[in-house]
């Protein structure tokens, strides 16, 4: 027998092919990632700080990071309370039409935003099934705020409840069950035993869903109706901007919109660090749904 | 506290967990749930804390009926076969949680816990470890955890479901024969479930054996192991041989000295259930009801030497098992033709439903 070196691990690749792999993932990744932002830096910048500064100032510029933050956070909110019941429910509880609850939860990935934000003007709109009603009231759904919270709560439904589900079913029932003979009640058992186990599946799907709300487009264009420094959220502002060929706004909004990206990668990337340190937590947890985070 | 249980059945969907269980725990006592995978002693178990709600029947602490009484309120402790402990609470903090959660006014002082805590960590050997989070203990230390978790709340009653089970078997001697003494030094009533036979016999001062969601036996474990009731205890509590008796066939296996009671061989078809350890090889058939077998294989396992046979007139396999000291003054090797006859036996009714498996 002849001393061949063996290779590192069984499944070791030639050295080239390893090479290539890498440089055919860091092109594209340059390609369709680093090149559009960088893009949009440079087009936003294009005339200098001060008109940069002074696009973001603009009143309705102003008015639609206002608008997007106030959706976000009911959003964030609502789903966090809906996130978690539902996840509580399907994840520790048997009953009928589970599984039905579990594909309903993930049914706004399926739905295109476009359709998603058509349901509400046909449920709501001045023609749909309570427009009627609404008029009446004098409510107003679509084409206001209203109309964008619900369309963004759509399709933010599965972030919190997604993360959610996994951890808990990993989790079980024993520990509440150790609680309740403990003598413990519903919500200290909540306060003290749930929340601490799934904080940090918690805490990735509100980053995910918050991303999410606050890029949202394709339905809250539908219902927005685009009235400037009214019903505009940052991604139409930037549709609006552009469209009028305001180059720079256009870009300096966008660009606050990728910072935002930004900042949610390095939170997530947190998240995950911190949860895979924890030695609370049993082990770290993967949610298959980073994709399409800001459409 | 005394436990009653008064004809408890519980169904889930298609599977009856547990057929009129009627079950009576006095005061103090170590009780061993013992059965097989599925024969309903986790469900008991549960079922007397109040984890689970039996379809009919009735729970009595010390005669007070408690079945409807919610789990917080019975005063159990519950010792979870994986632990359950609070993964993000440190040892003190799963320790003192019973206490912790109790309404203000009946919650003790921050010292009192405090010294309450540090008095348990001590009963269960545990003072070193109490910042710890419960991932950064070994089995065995998380298993007492759990104990002296159960144990702060002070209950009347210490229920355990297979608390040796995921331990490896050097901790688990050693844990059986520290919960031992531990019940003798705090002498509340416990019931603990496990399916096995040593466990329950060597820590428990009464065994139920359980089968297929029914009580077979009650009885203290010598009791049990020596007279059993079914030929399921038979089965259970260690390895067992058996020899078909048919009826009228008188005196084809007897009992060594001749103590053989006749009588169940005349009421029909039967079966002697014999334990390996109570079977004597001979070299000559002696004056009749000895049974002939071929050596299989020899096997020494520790103290004592196992020995297959094969009988003859392809009627079954035998295991028997002699001490090393009887071996060296007879030994006996594959190919010997010997004759068994047992010194004691259980004969019970040859049941043509029971499955009539190898010994086990």
């Amino acid at each position: 027998m002849s001393a061949q070196p063996y290779p590192a691990t069984v499944t070791a690749e030639p050295r080239a092919l390893r090479w290539l792999l890498t440089a055919i993932a860091l092109i594209f990744l340059a390609l369709f990632l680093v090149l559009p932002l960088a893009a949009v830096m440079t087009e936003a910048l294009r005339e200098g700080w001060r008109a940069y500064l002074a696009a973001l100032a603009n009143p309705d510029a102003l008015a639609a990071v206002r608008l997007t933050l106030f959706v976000a956070v009911i959003a964030v909110v609502l789903n966090l309370v809906f996130g978690v019941a539902a996840a509580w429910a399907v994840a520790k509880y048997q009953f009928p039409g589970r599984r039905l609850l579990l594909s309903l939860i993930s049914l706004p990935f399926a739905v295109s935003p476009v359709v998603s934000g058509l349901i509400y003007v046909l449920v709501f709109g001045a023609h749909g099934w309570f427009g009627s009603w609404l008029a009446e009231h004098d409510i107003q759904v679509i084409f206001a705020v209203p109309g964008i919270v619900l369309a963004t709560l759509f399709v933010t439904l599965p972030f919190v409840a997604n993360a959610l589900i996994p951890v808990m079913q990993e989790q079980g029932t024993d520990e509440e069950e150790a609680a309740v003979v403990l003598g413990a009640g519903g919500w200290q058992i909540f306060w003290r035993v749930t929340l601490p186990n799934i904080k940090w599946g918690l805490l990735y799907g509100v980053i995910l869903c918050n991303a999410r709300a606050m890029g949202e487009f394709g339905a809250v264009s539908v219902v927005s109706g685009h009235i400037r420094g009214l019903t505009n959220t940052l991604p139409l502002h930037v549709e609006v901007l552009y469209n009028e060929y305001s180059f720079v706004a256009a870009f300096a909004a966008a660009s606050v919109l990728a910072l935002l990206a930004l900042v949610t990668l390095v939170l997530k990337t947190f998240v995950e660090w911190r949860a895979a340190r924890d030695p609370a937590a049993a082990s770290a947890h993967h949610d298959p749904h980073t994709a399409g985070v800001l459409s | 506290m005394s436990i009653a249980i008064d004809h408890i059945s519980k169904r889930f969907g298609a599977y009856q967990a547990l057929d009129d269980v009627s079950l009576e725990v006095p005061t103090g006592e170590l009780v061993a749930l013992l059965g097989p995978s599925g024969c309903g002693k986790t469900t008991l178990l549960r079922v007397i804390a109040g984890l689970e709600s039996a379809d009919s029947g009735r729970v009595l602490f010390d005669g007070v009926n408690a079945t409807e009484r919610h789990v917080r309120e019975r005063g159990v402790g519950f010792v979870f076969q994986h632990y359950a402990l609070f993964r993000h609470m440190s040892v003190f903090d799963n320790v003192a949680f019973g206490l912790s959660v109790l309404p203000r006014r009946q919650r003790p002082h921050r010292a009192e816990i405090l010294r309450r805590v540090e008095g348990l960590l001590e009963l269960v050997q545990l003072g070193y470890v109490a910042n710890r989070l419960p991932g950064q203990l070994s089995g065995g230390q998380r298993q007492r955890v759990a104990l002296a978790r159960a144990l702060a709340v002070q209950p009347r009653v210490l229920l355990l479901d297979e608390p040796f089970g995921a331990l490896d078997a050097t901790v688990r001697k050693e844990l059986r024969r520290w919960l031992r003494r531990l019940h003798e030094e705090l002498h509340v009533t416990s019931v603990f479930v496990t399916h096995d036979q040593e466990e329950a016999m060597e820590v428990a001062s009464r065994v139920v054996v359980m089968s297929r969601g029914r009580v077979e036996q009650v009885g203290r474990p010598e009791e049990v192991y020596d007279r059993p009731a079914t030929p399921f205890v038979a089965r259970f509590l260690g390895d067992v041989n058996y020899f078909d008796l048919a009826p009228g066939e008188a005196q084809v296996l007897a009992l060594a000295g001749g103590g053989w009671g006749g009588a169940p061989m005349e009421r029909g078809a039967s079966v002697a259930y014999v334990r390996p350890h109570d079977l004597l090889l001979r070299r000559s058939a002696g004056d009749g009801g000895a049974v002939p077998a071929t050596v299989r294989e020899v096997r020494p396992l520790g103290p004592t030497v196992r020995i297959s046979l094969q009988r003859a007139g392809d009627q079954g396999e035998v295991e028997a098992a002699v001490s090393r000291d009887r071996f060296r003054a007879e030994p006996v090797e594959p190919g010997d033709l010997v004759y068994l006859q047992p010194l004691a036996a259980h004969v019970f009714p040859a049941d043509p439903v029971a499955p009539q498996p190898g010994a086990n």
